[in-house]
């Protein structure tokens, strides 16, 4: 990884010397070794940038406002990020012309709150070694597996092929080999297998935790809409706090829904919720119904195909197919 | 002081529940948070935190203020009632603790926010030291000890035992009720445990963040620093940080039309959502940079210059661990602390 | 438009009487159920019959709110696939009720609440028939329980 960060570094010396970009958006380092924060770096401060094992985020919504703004900015996509990338772009969210995207190499991201979860408290420094990860805390020595830390995201990783680029750091035949094999659908498979109290219950346990905060959406690169329907006060829908169950329901479904058939599966909803509400669960049971009933689709592969839900065949199935396909009762 | 073996733990918060309602950090899917207490609740009294703040507890996230019953011409106004019976909340952390005082002072000073205080009055706060900081803690910066958190009970948990210790009137009231599953100790257990937990506390990586430079002669300095510009340049205008944060205060009032009267409630807002203090004519904070400074400008300036200097926060540490981008309070004092020292 | 009471809802049952909010396309089903009430063939009344300009104008915060309010069953009737007023709409709206109701059924609420059928302007009886049978199965459904808002309980 300090190889690549500094191959990094170079390169994007090179493109804004070179006048290809004026600003960079990237990460530099936060308070602790996994905080790793969004920055927008120029000529000045780009030593600072850093990349590493915690830049899991995607950064791909910023585009929307920096492509805003005057000059070009330096956009730096792993794998997964193209596919926002793409759909954004299909959809005219930003402009193409003010955007230039480094496809960047990825083997995995961590999880910093995987690793509370194993009992690792009071982190101080995270080293990898192959395979292990090995953490420094405030109580002792811990170590722990890199699969069972990685972000979820990359347990079902989309592979390593760049979908959208102007320019590879690392040739598309050097690429590290990245983690995933997971089915992604498994956790869904297993709740439409459950019983339909079980389900209610299970989600229910999940969105009665939400707090609204907003943060799932807020950060999800398919919700971009300017004024939410959940922000206008003249929907009937506004709200601030999920004063009713109904709310939690109500909000999480719409938020899904919403972005249906344009949700890339990038994680960022659970990743993001202080909660940790599976959201993604919500996302991945429309991809998977779209892939079922319409046929298979990725939202972000490419830049023409039409999305399923803006799209039609006389012969789609009609939705009593739920009565018949549903989950167990 | 007095003491009671761990696994028995669940006698104690048993027979407290059977007298009043008892919160205690209880695990729900995954998540720990302050719940009711019954008797096959996963209690979680290791975890540094609840994702919510106790103030939940007193200041909970949507309330009922009033209820408006429309017949013909007549308007009926129902009121809820307000706290009547005593309610326990256990596990409360030094720096939640702190919190109920910053509470305060917004709530209980003239006029009286009558919802809160009753809560207030019928709440009594069983504390537990802290015995295992993480490093996302900076309750230190505050002045706060950790191992010796404020409440109406304080508990200490050592090595299988629990230590309880009354501190007020309303502890003392609790501990009568309570003392019988209890024995006497020396509190040996509770001294050690101070010294090796605070041993921690100097280790911890935010405990030298540098408040001098937040002081009233400042305000106008600190108000027009460029820095905000670019610590709010990534800010997804989530409410994450105000949500979790034991000292945010601010609320909205709106009502809601059930279809067969009105709902006046009040709810948690955040300073960091587009439509915070919406006005007819609009907002007066247009860009994300100026709310984002609203925050923190509140917490670190405006609170402290009308409140003898006291903070409103308590390094707690949520939004540090919380923040989808890692911005945090912990990065505004170190960002515009250290001009003070150019 | 005459409808008829449901004698079988109302007066034997009185401790339910499922509330049912039908959202109808104004070219063929709005036109269909004027027919039924024309042709003097009955439907429960507590259908509550809300017109829409195409089945694809409505969107699934339509069919939550109408549960919010205190449905407890919604259905949505549309011209029959091809015969769209407007060519297309009723074929957006087929995916996207197909969706919307699966994610319900994963949410674990009774995959009975939600319906959808085509019913053309010509067609009261069908109207009529599936205003009838859907009314049913919301009554053995009982009273919707996982997907209301207390505060609008009367």
């Amino acid at each position: 990884m300090r190889e690549i960060n500094e191959m990094l570094q170079n390169k994007v010396k090179e493109l804004l010397d070179n006048g290809t970009v004026d600003r960079v958006i990237g990460w530099e380092a936060g308070d602790f070794c996994y905080d790793m924060a969004p920055a927008m770096f120029t000529k000045d401060n780009v030593d600072e940038l850093l990349y590493n094992g915690f830049c899991g985020a995607n950064q791909s919504k910023y585009l929307i406002s920096e492509s805003q703004k005057e000059g070009k900015v330096l956009t730096l996509l792993k794998p997964c990020d193209t596919y926002s990338f793409n759909q954004l772009l299909k959809e005219h969210r930003f402009d193409r012309e003010k955007v230039y995207a480094l496809g960047i190499p990825c083997a995995g991201m961590l999880d910093v709150e995987k690793m509370k979860e194993l009992g690792i408290t009071g982190i101080l420094g995270i080293s990898e070694e192959g395979d292990t990860i090995k953490v420094k805390t405030l109580y002792g020595e811990k170590e722990c597996k890199k699969a069972d830390v990685l972000l979820e995201r990359c347990k079902v990783c989309k592979g390593n092929e760049h979908k959208a680029y102007d320019e590879l750091l690392i040739p598309a035949e050097e690429a590290p080999e990245v983690p995933g094999g997971a089915d992604r659908f498994d956790l869904v498979e297993k709740l439409e297998a459950m019983s339909e109290a079980e389900r209610f219950d299970f989600w229910r346990g999940e969105l009665s935790k939400c707090i609204r905060c907003n943060a799932c959406r807020n950060v999800c690169p398919a919700c971009s809409c300017r004024t939410c329907v959940f922000d206008n006060a003249n929907s009937g829908v506004a709200a601030k706090a999920n004063v009713d169950s109904f709310e939690e329901n109500m909000f999480h479904i719409i938020r899904a829904f919403h972005v249906a058939g344009r949700c890339t599966d990038c994680g960022e909803c659970s990743r993001v919720c202080p909660q940790q509400i599976p959201l993604h669960l919500l996302n991945r049971k429309f991809i998977k119904d779209i892939d079922e009933f319409y046929g298979e689709f990725q939202a972000g592969e490419d830049l023409e195909t039409a999305g399923p839900l803006t799209a039609y065949t006389q012969e789609d199935c009609e939705p009593g197919i739920v009565m018949e396909k549903g989950g167990g009762m | 002081m007095l003491k009671l073996a761990l696994e028995k733990a669940n006698d104690l918060f048993a027979a407290i529940a059977a007298e009043e309602t008892l919160y205690l950090p209880i695990e729900k899917s995954g998540q720990i948070d302050f719940y009711p207490y019954e008797t096959d609740a996963k209690v979680r009294l290791d975890a540094l935190h609840t994702v919510k703040s106790a103030k939940d507890l007193f200041f909970p996230q949507s309330e009922n203020l009033m209820e408006f019953k429309m017949q013909g011409k007549t308007i009926e106004i129902k009121e809820p009632k307000r706290a009547e019976e005593d309610y326990v909340i256990f596990g409360v952390k030094a720096c939640d603790a702190r919190s109920f005082a910053i509470l305060d002072r917004v709530f209980l000073s003239d006029p009286v926010d009558t919802y809160y205080q009753s809560r207030r009055e019928h709440g009594v706060v069983v504390a537990l030291a802290c015995s295992r900081p993480e490093e996302t803690c900076f309750c230190n910066v505050f002045g706060i000890d950790a191992t010796e958190p404020e409440g109406d009970v304080v508990t200490w948990i050592e090595d299988g035992i629990l230590y309880w210790e009354a501190k007020t009137e309303k502890g003392e009231a609790l501990t009568t009720k309570v003392a019988a599953l209890m024995e006497e100790s020396d509190g040996a257990g509770v001294e050690s445990q101070k010294t090796q937990v605070q041993a921690i506390m100097e280790k911890l990586p935010l405990r030298g963040l540098d408040l001098t430079r937040f002081k009233k002669d400042e305000l106008m300095n600190i108000f027009n620093d460029q820095a905000w510009e670019q610590l709010s340049d990534h800010c997804l205008g989530c409410g994450t940080c105000t949500f979790v944060c034991p000292t945010c205060q601010c609320y909205d009032i709106r009502d809601y039309d059930t279809g067969n009267g009105i709902q006046r409630y009040r709810c948690w807002d955040s300073c960091m959502y587009r439509d915070f203090t919406m006005m007819a004519h609009g907002n007066n904070r247009k860009s994300q940079v100026e709310r984002f400074r609203q925050r923190f400008m509140h917490k670190l300036v405006y609170y402290p210059n009308n409140n003898e200097g006291i903070f409103s926060c308590v390094g707690c540490g949520r939004c540090v661990s919380k923040c989808p981008i890692s911005m945090n309070i912990a990065k505004v004092i170190k960002t515009l602390g250290v001009k003070a020292h150019e | 438009m005459q409808v008829n009471e449901m004698n079988a809802v109302n007066t034997e049952e009185k401790e339910f009487a499922p509330l049912i909010v039908a959202f109808c396309c104004n070219w063929c089903s709005y036109a269909g159920a004027d027919l039924a009430g024309s042709s003097r063939l009955s439907y429960p009344a507590n259908v509550k019959i809300i017109r829409v300009p195409c089945s694809c104008r409505v969107n699934p915060l339509f069919i939550l709110r109408a549960f919010q309010r205190g449905a407890d069953g919604v259905i949505l009737c549309g011209c029959h696939p091809g015969d769209c007023h407007y060519s297309t709409g009723n074929y957006y709206a087929r995916r996207r009720m197909t969706l919307l109701f699966s994610m319900l059924d994963y949410l674990g609420i009774e995959r009975g609440r939600t319906r959808v059928e085509w019913v053309s302007a010509a067609e009261g009886a069908k109207f009529s028939e599936t205003m009838n049978s859907f009314a049913e199965t919301i009554h053995k459904l009982g009273p919707n329980r996982k997907l209301r808002d207390l505060r609008c309980e009367r």
